[in-house]
């Protein structure tokens, strides 16, 4: 049981990894990114083609993949987002899910159907461990990427409270237009707000491609799983991610033990409950919400 | 060389003509104090001098240059800060991050968060306090000392009176008194007209959108702009200041 728990807490870190970009978007720019797990698989991909064709470690290759999904946030943002965020706050989410239908066919049209995997390239580490007291085994490649999934909600909840640039981005999400007159650039801060959420998606992406296989179609999974983890722990909040991200895993480790079935039911289950909970809690309940339904529906 | 001159400056909300044809001219170290009734198209011009409402035609320049489709953040850069009608504080920051983001324009000057709160002491226990736990008056000397953050040229106040006790006003011009004697330029839009009168060189009354009154506020009367105020004033009286 400890052994489900430390993997089920480890896996967490995978998930609030994920999800920390699409909660940041959410948080920063009110935008729910339907392109997120699209755009992690892109760079997976991309870091595989930087591996088979160059011999690219992947590692290394994020110095590349970096930078340029940095750029693909900020075109995102300047080229598409904020001009339909200006049709109201359904259409940036119909424009992302747009998007990602046209990058999953792009992958699909570019490499084909096949899965595909960076575990071959990084070595031994996407199967080794370190045993630890009480005969625990855990992988190294999941302690590195709950290790990087802490630093990097450190790391970004420090930019935000304690640099300038935070502060813009900060005060434009608040209030854009009050932002405007305090002398903050806010078209500036959104795009560079986009350009960090796409680099944690990049790395999202590149431990995705090493701990398990991608396909081009494999976004959509990523996806659930980012929403999942980012609702669970409170959309917009940083480190309610991470535990968003570590209840979610052990919902599912939970759930296979039940049966070998329930992994993703477990994760389902869980998003279900703190989905009604806050709904609850929010006042709305669920006679609330029926009612709310049915007036729309009339 | 004015500091400031608008000249038939037109700002629309949509269908409505909030500001009709505006012409006026401020010389630097000049405080101006903007009177008239709600809805007279005081806040708007304002805002339309800070950028935040983009002008339908007419004019503004500062310092010679032509302000024409100059977005509100390089305003800021120009000199120009706004203090807006209700604070618009960022309620989920602390006075101190509220206050450093005056800064962000990056001009440079005396203005530093030590110096706002010597100058507004009130705020010295606040500083690490969520700016949406503050009281009314210090929400309004947190406005202001973001703007002066921004070390400005001009400094527009929108009604920095409204909603705060007498006492809290009497403390908030108080500090004023001593922004005008240092010489920086002022716009003041004031619901209060001894108030405006007694701290501005010049006055503008407006009314539906138009100039109905300007003149020196020490030879103009509080019965002239009284009448001008709703709209009882005789046309061609006083005149638009130079």
């Amino acid at each position: 049981m400890m052994n489900q728990i430390v993997q089920g807490v480890l896996l967490g870190g995978y998930y609030a990894l994920i999800a920390c970009g699409l909660s940041f978007m959410f948080s920063v720019m009110r935008i729910i990114n339907l392109a997120h797990g699209s755009l992690a698989v892109l760079s997976a991909f991309a870091l595989w083609l930087l591996a088979s064709r160059f011999h690219i470690s992947p590692f290394l290759g994020l110095l590349v993949v970096l930078p340029l999904m940095a750029a693909i946030g900020w075109a995102l943002q300047h080229f598409l987002l904020e001009r339909s965020a200006r049709g109201g706050a359904l259409l940036p989410i119909l424009t992302t899910f747009g998007l990602a239908i046209v990058i999953d066919n792009l992958l699909f049209e570019q490499f084909g159907a096949d899965t595909r995997s960076l575990a071959p390239f990084i070595g031994s580490l996407s199967y080794d461990s370190w045993e630890w007291p009480g005969s625990l085994y855990v992988g190294k490649l999941a302690v590195i990427i709950f290790i990087t999934a802490v630093v990097l909600l450190g790391g970004l909840q420090l930019f935000l409270t304690r640099t300038g640039l935070g502060r813009s981005i900060r005060a434009t999400s608040e209030d854009p237009d009050t932002a405007g007159i305090v002398g903050v650039d806010a078209r500036r801060s959104m795009a560079i707000a986009a350009a960090i959420a796409m680099v944690t998606v990049g790395l999202a992406g590149a431990f995705l491609g090493m701990r398990a296989t991608f396909d081009p179609y494999a976004g959509a999974t990523q996806l659930l799983f980012a929403f999942e983890a980012a609702v669970i722990g409170g959309a917009g909040s940083l480190w309610g991610t991470l535990i968003g991200g570590i209840v979610l895993a052990l919902a599912q480790t939970l759930g296979a033990r039940i049966h070998p079935q329930g992994f993703l039911i477990g994760g389902h289950v869980a998003f279900l409950i703190v989905l009604f909970i806050r709904l609850y809690t929010s006042g709305l309940g669920l006679r609330g919400l029926l009612r709310l339904s049915t007036r729309k529906a009339s | 060389m004015s500091l400031l001159s608008a000249e038939d400056l037109v700002v629309r909300h949509g269908l409505l003509q909030a500001v009709r044809g505006v012409s006026f001219s401020l010389e630097r170290g000049e405080t101006l104090a903007l009177v008239g009734a709600n809805g007279a198209g005081k806040t708007t011009l304002l805002r339309a001098i800070a950028g935040a409402h983009q002008a339908a035609s007419g004019r503004v320049a500062f310092d010679g240059d032509d302000l024409s489709g100059v977005p509100s953040h390089e305003r800021v850069r120009k000199g120009i800060a706004l203090v807006p009608e209700g604070r618009r504080l960022f309620v989920q920051m602390t006075v101190e991050e509220n206050l450093l983001l005056g800064r962000t324009a990056g001009r440079p000057g005396d203005w530093s968060v030590e110096r706002v709160l010597d100058t507004f002491p009130n705020l010295k226990p606040r500083r690490h306090a969520k700016a949406g736990h503050l009281s009314g008056g210090e929400q309004q000397a947190t406005a202001i000392g973001r703007a002066l953050m921004s070390n400005p040229d001009l400094l527009l106040l929108d009604e920095v009176s409204l909603g705060l006790s007498p006492l809290v006003v009497d403390r908030v011009y108080a500090s004023l008194q001593g922004l005008i004697g240092s010489g920086t330029t002022i716009i003041l839009v004031e619901q209060d007209l001894n108030r405006a009168l007694s701290v501005s060189d010049k006055v503008i009354c407006m009314l539906e959108g138009r100039i109905v009154l300007a003149g020196d506020s020490k030879s103009v009367s509080r019965d002239e702009v009284t009448k001008a105020y709703f709209g009882l004033h005789r046309k061609g009286a006083g005149g638009v200041p130079a």
